[in-house]
């Protein structure tokens, strides 16, 4: 399959160029089908099962145009879990880059156990999520959880935290978060660490103060790290689903809808109703959405900082 | 306790002015109470998974009786040793191929100069965007096309075949291809090497710190994947572990106890391989970022 040098006896450029290029694609050949079959491929099949009135287990697949489409903007259970999405990444995301400096600039200020703080904070982030998941629950159950006996230990009044529609989402989020704070902090670490000393030196000799040098030094010089951080929180925030299934596994979504996802309800639609053409339209939309979502982030974002 | 402790040994002894000196130690203080809240899920799951049933609804942080009863349940009533070596080997099987293909496409992409190079990078780089939601839905319909779900060698290679490769390792190996120097490979192809051995003996073997962390995100990525595995897999015995513990919690109900036995079961391995590779992970983590 490679070219073999020993049948290639000239060093002509022209024929070395040549070689070369009939090598990368012989390297490329597999990987290059992978990502057309199993990227590429299903992404155009996915548009057009969103055509049709697509069930597995039915024997017709009638074509029905833009008919998914236009029944997903009356669809209330969708409008619902849109609004659920952007609200677990409005709060989600700043949550955990927030957090997640902050740590950062409390361990850029210690010498010892800095090692031992870092991995401490990482841990949940390569926990399992599922078992993540049900000892949240546990730790959040209204009659036994450890976080009631520790309000009423307060004497603040306990909460109903994930059986109730007004606190289910809050209490999701916070999981994510803390799963996703280790990995945020690892991330400010590095890009804090990028940022030249000298800079912070000339602002005291100027005599600037701590939070002047944040502002002014630190939060500019940290962009290109706070917008990978934004774009691919906001990704997978946009595709939650794991944590939500398992926080509430009997009545997934629940209580009362209040928790659900689009990629959940991508899954019961297409998995649960095995309407594949009707979830396949949703997927299209989630699609567009993270799409444009990114490149606005990339956009607006994005700041050349010059010193 | 201990940590407390230390910190005020270390900071006892610098010579810094008080003024700094109290910032340091806030600075410990706010972290030491970030760390028991990051640590205490995982102390409640370890302390609740030890008690007996009676015990359970105690609300006590200790068991009283410490017993072990739930994970000999949990291993005796379940198929958790099945699922522990059905998610070893879906995970062991998806990295090695990651890290085959991955670091080749990574070189070929750094070190080839051909006509498409960097729209074959672009094109590999933009499936990074496309939601799996999008993908399982297609992948499905092609798998139960082909009747394979119930077979063994079937069902795991439809589990595995999407992680197969990843956009992220090839653009993480071709950071690292690119930071190479062009004189080893060229030195090399004058000696009469293959292309291929040049990649295989003379370039991976330099990488070995990026293989590492490539290998260990790859791991934990489909040691933890749930949304597909979920769909695809029909029959019990090719649960992989967040299946199985998640479809056994459901069935346990209220069964506390055996929940969190098994999940600590899940958890612990995954802890214990962060421990031992921890400096890896993190680096592969500040060379994506930075360089991302």
């Amino acid at each position: 399959m490679t070219a073999s040098p020993a049948s290639v006896p000239l060093r002509r450029p022209g024929s070395l160029k040549r070689r070369q290029t009939i090598t990368a694609y012989t390297f490329l050949l597999l990987p290059l089908l992978f990502f057309l079959i199993v990227r590429f491929l299903p992404t155009l099949v996915a548009l057009r099962l969103s055509l049709y009135d697509w069930n597995i287990l039915k024997e017709v697949q009638p074509y029905v145009g833009g008919k998914n489409y236009s029944r997903l903007v009356q669809d209330a259970i969708f409008g619902k879990a849109l609004v659920n999405t952007a609200l677990y990444t409005l709060i989600g995301v700043p949550a955990q880059i927030v957090l997640g400096l902050g740590v950062a600039l409390l361990l850029g200020k210690i010498r010892a156990l800095q090692g031992l703080f870092r991995a401490l904070y990482f841990a949940p982030y390569v926990t399992p999520i599922v078992a993540a998941a049900w000892v949240w629950q546990w730790l959040f159950s209204p009659q036994f959880g450890p976080v009631n006996t520790f309000l009423i230990w307060l004497h603040l009044p306990p909460q109903p935290f994930l059986t109730s529609p007004g606190q289910a989402l809050a209490t999701t989020t916070a999981l994510v978060v803390w799963q996703n704070l280790g990995f945020q902090v690892v991330l400010f670490l590095a890009g804090l660490s990028a940022i030249p000393r000298t800079f912070y030196e000339a602002a005291e000799i100027d005599g600037a103060s701590g939070s002047a040098a944040f502002w002014k030094i630190t939060l500019p010089l940290l962009n290109p790290t706070i917008v990978f951080s934004v774009v691919t929180g906001t990704i997978s925030y946009l595709q939650l689903f794991t944590q939500v299934v398992n926080l509430n596994f009997t009545d997934q979504g629940g209580p009362l809808g209040s928790t659900m996802t689009v990629a959940l309800y991508i899954y019961q639609m297409a998995f649960g109703r095995f309407q594949m053409g009707y979830a396949s339209a949703i997927t299209v939309v989630l699609f567009v959405i993270i799409l444009v979502i990114t490149l606005l982030q990339l956009r607006f974002l994005t700041r050349r900082v010059d010193y | 306790m201990t940590v407390t402790q230390q910190t005020d040994l270390t900071t006892a002894h610098t010579p810094t002015p008080p003024r700094r000196d109290i910032k340091t130690l806030l600075a410990y203080l706010v972290l030491a109470i970030g760390a028991v809240v990051t640590l205490f899920p995982f102390a409640w799951m370890l302390l609740t998974s030890l008690k007996s049933f009676q015990e359970l609804f105690n609300l006590g942080f200790f068991p009283e009786s410490p017993t072990v009863a739930n994970y000999t349940q949990v291993i005796t009533q379940t198929k958790f040793l099945t699922w522990f070596g059905n998610s070893l080997l879906v995970a062991g099987v998806t990295t090695l191929s990651v890290l085959f293909f991955d670091s080749l496409v990574g070189y070929t992409l750094a070190k080839f100069d051909f006509p498409g190079k960097n729209i074959v990078f672009i094109l590999i780089l933009s499936t990074l965007m496309i939601p799996t939601e999008m993908l399982i839905i297609p992948w499905f319909v092609g798998v139960t096309d082909i009747h394979l779900l119930n077979s063994t060698p079937g069902a795991y290679l439809s589990i595995m075949f999407p992680g197969l490769m990843s956009a992220f390792g090839v653009f993480l190996m071709r950071q690292f291809f690119e930071a190479l120097p062009n004189d080893l490979i060229e030195a090399a192809r004058i000696d009469g090497m293959s292309e291929f051995g040049i990649f295989w003996r003379v370039a991976l073997p330099l990488v070995r710190p990026a293989l590492a962390s490539l290998a260990i995100f790859s791991f934990l990525g489909n040691w933890n994947a749930f949304l597909w595995p979920l769909i695809v897999i029909q029959k019990p015995e090719f649960r992989t572990l967040p299946v199985g513990t998640a479809l056994f919690n459901g069935e346990a109900g209220t069964q506390w106890g055996l929940i969190m036995a098994a999940s600590s079961l899940a958890v612990i391995p995954v802890l214990l391989v962060f421990a031992f590779f921890q400096k890896q992970i993190i680096e592969g983590i500040v060379l994506t970022g930075l360089k991302g």
